[in-house]
């Protein structure tokens, strides 16, 4: 399997071990990904807010890149703010008209776009092309005993649930479960993060963290697939606490990274040490 | 703004044409039938002035004056469960962002801190291409409220010890590296 990879700004930054982890990850399984030469940035949800024409035209730069170093192949994206820019800007350039606009817009870049990039959430590769049963087969240090709580955020799965339940998603469950982990499920699964609420209004936004964070602690650690989700639920944690009166402290690690502690990759890969909570209790129940 | 139970109609301005600058599928809030799954599903409706499903009915009738005072949009976090389960198909949260841009362009004092994070963001990717998020955080708490950063500090200095923090040298002078898509795409919108 061969893949384009379009990393996003945080990957590259503030969540390079979700970056690192998932290449690491595709390797062992034998797949082949590109980074996508060039890029820039999505555009993420400000881009919209600025201008109709900026919100797809930032993210059409980056398909018309994939479409022409593609040779046919999918991009993968491991951000669901970008994969959901992405996801929109390919349903508006369905409309020819707009597509056409799009393009008088990429033309100062010597670009075109001809609507034909498949995109990819990382989660729906890792649970539709893979599987649950080609992961198993990967698996050196099963994470027995360990209970997770899946949390896909909202972009990850809406709103178009390109390949999987807006409401009750479950791609995670396969994959944890053939990693040897307990599912822990809880009633918070898609629900939002809070996004940039956390910095503008963060009243509001450290309640909404908190919620979550509150229903996934009987957890040993939460499983993440987006960088922003990450952010908002690791990095908060004191100040959630704070709002809600009592102490909440559980490692979050993406998902890759779970994959790869089982997979037995080394911490180079996994970049464990980067997190705010950190994850030494989960490696202290795998080493029970 | 605080926003009576009641509204007098007859005696507030209208513009019977603001469904329709909701571009590209305002329009089909014509068929929102106020069922209010949207308040129902909101994760920050609690804290708004107005609920979404009041918002959307003002927006129908083209009180235009107190969709735009109203704090709700600038609550949305874009988590798109609105739209994912509106009984009519509307398209919600996007519908949200055009309401942000407006409000942005007609410069709303009141909105100042809340566009301020748009700009920000903005300009950071115009200048670099990528995002830079201590320069993003940076320009945002110093167009707002410097002292506020002081409250982010200590988490800033857990992230930079972290390394999940990259400060980099701004560089503010010379070409950005989307000048020229940024350029055409104000042009061709007719805004230059």
């Amino acid at each position: 399997m061969n893949y384009l990879f379009y990393p996003g700004c945080s990957m590259e930054a503030s969540a390079l071990e979700y970056k690192t982890s998932m290449l690491a990850v595709f390797q062992t399984l034998g797949a082949e990904v590109q980074e996508l030469d060039d890029w820039t940035c999505c555009g993420a949800s400000v881009a919209p807010v600025m201008s109709d024409l900026l919100g797809l035209a930032l993210p059409a730069r980056n398909l018309a890149l994939a479409e022409k170093a593609g040779d046919g192949r999918q991009m993968v994206v491991g951000c669901s703010a970008c994969y959901v820019r992405f996801q929109c800007t390919n349903a508006a350039a369905a409309d020819r008209v707009v597509l056409e606009r799009i393009n008088l817009a990429l033309e100062v870049e010597n670009l075109s776009y001809g609507g034909t990039v498949q995109v990819r959430h990382m989660l729906d590769v890792l649970a539709n092309d893979f599987g649950p049963g080609v992961i198993a087969a990967h698996v050196k240090r099963p994470l027995t005993g360990l209970k997770v709580a899946p949390y896909y955020g909202c972009q990850t799965v809406r709103p178009y649930s390109a390949f999987d339940d807006g409401q009750s998603p479950f791609s995670m469950v396969g994959i944890l479960e053939a990693l040897g982990a307990t599912v822990y499920h809880h009633l918070r699964e898609a629900h939002c993060c809070g996004t940039a609420l956390l910095t503008t209004k963060s009243d509001v936004g450290l309640r909404i963290a908190g919620e979550i964070l509150e229903a996934a602690s009987p957890a040993d650690c939460i499983a993440v697939v987006c960088p922003m989700c990450h952010m908002n639920l690791d990095s908060y944690q004191d100040k959630v606490s704070q709002v809600l009166g009592k102490p909440v402290k559980i490692p979050v690690l993406f998902l890759p990274q779970l994959i790869g502690l089982a997979f037995g990759l080394p911490d180079r890969a996994l970049q464990l040490k980067r997190h705010v909570i950190s994850a030494d209790p989960v490696l202290a129940r795998l080493a029970a | 703004m605080t926003t009576p139970d009641v509204i007098n109609l007859t005696a507030t301005k209208r513009d019977p044409t603001f469904v329709n600058r909701l571009t590209p599928a305002g329009h089909q809030l014509y068929t929102c039938i106020q069922c209010g799954t949207c308040t129902a599903s909101c994760p920050s409706a609690a804290a708004m002035d107005i609920t979404p499903r009041q918002m959307w009915r003002m927006v129908q009738l083209g009180l235009e004056d107190e969709v735009l005072h109203s704090k709700t949009m600038w609550l949305c976090s874009t988590c798109y469960q609105c739209q994912a389960r509106c009984p009519r198909g509307i398209p919600l949260t996007e519908t949200i962002a055009k309401l942000k841009q407006i409000a942005l362009q007609e410069r709303i004092e009141e909105w100042r801190e809340s566009t301020a994070f748009y700009l920000a963001f903005s300009d950071v990717m115009h200048r670099y291409g990528r995002m830079r998020e201590v320069e993003f955080m940076a320009r945002y708490f110093l167009s707002t409220n410097p002292l506020g950063a002081l409250g982010y500090a200590g988490m800033g200095l857990t992230l930079l010890r972290r390394g999940k923090l990259r400060p980099e040298l701004p560089r503010l002078r010379g070409e950005g590296r989307l000048d020229r898509l940024f350029d055409r795409v104000a042009e061709l919108e007719g805004r230059q």
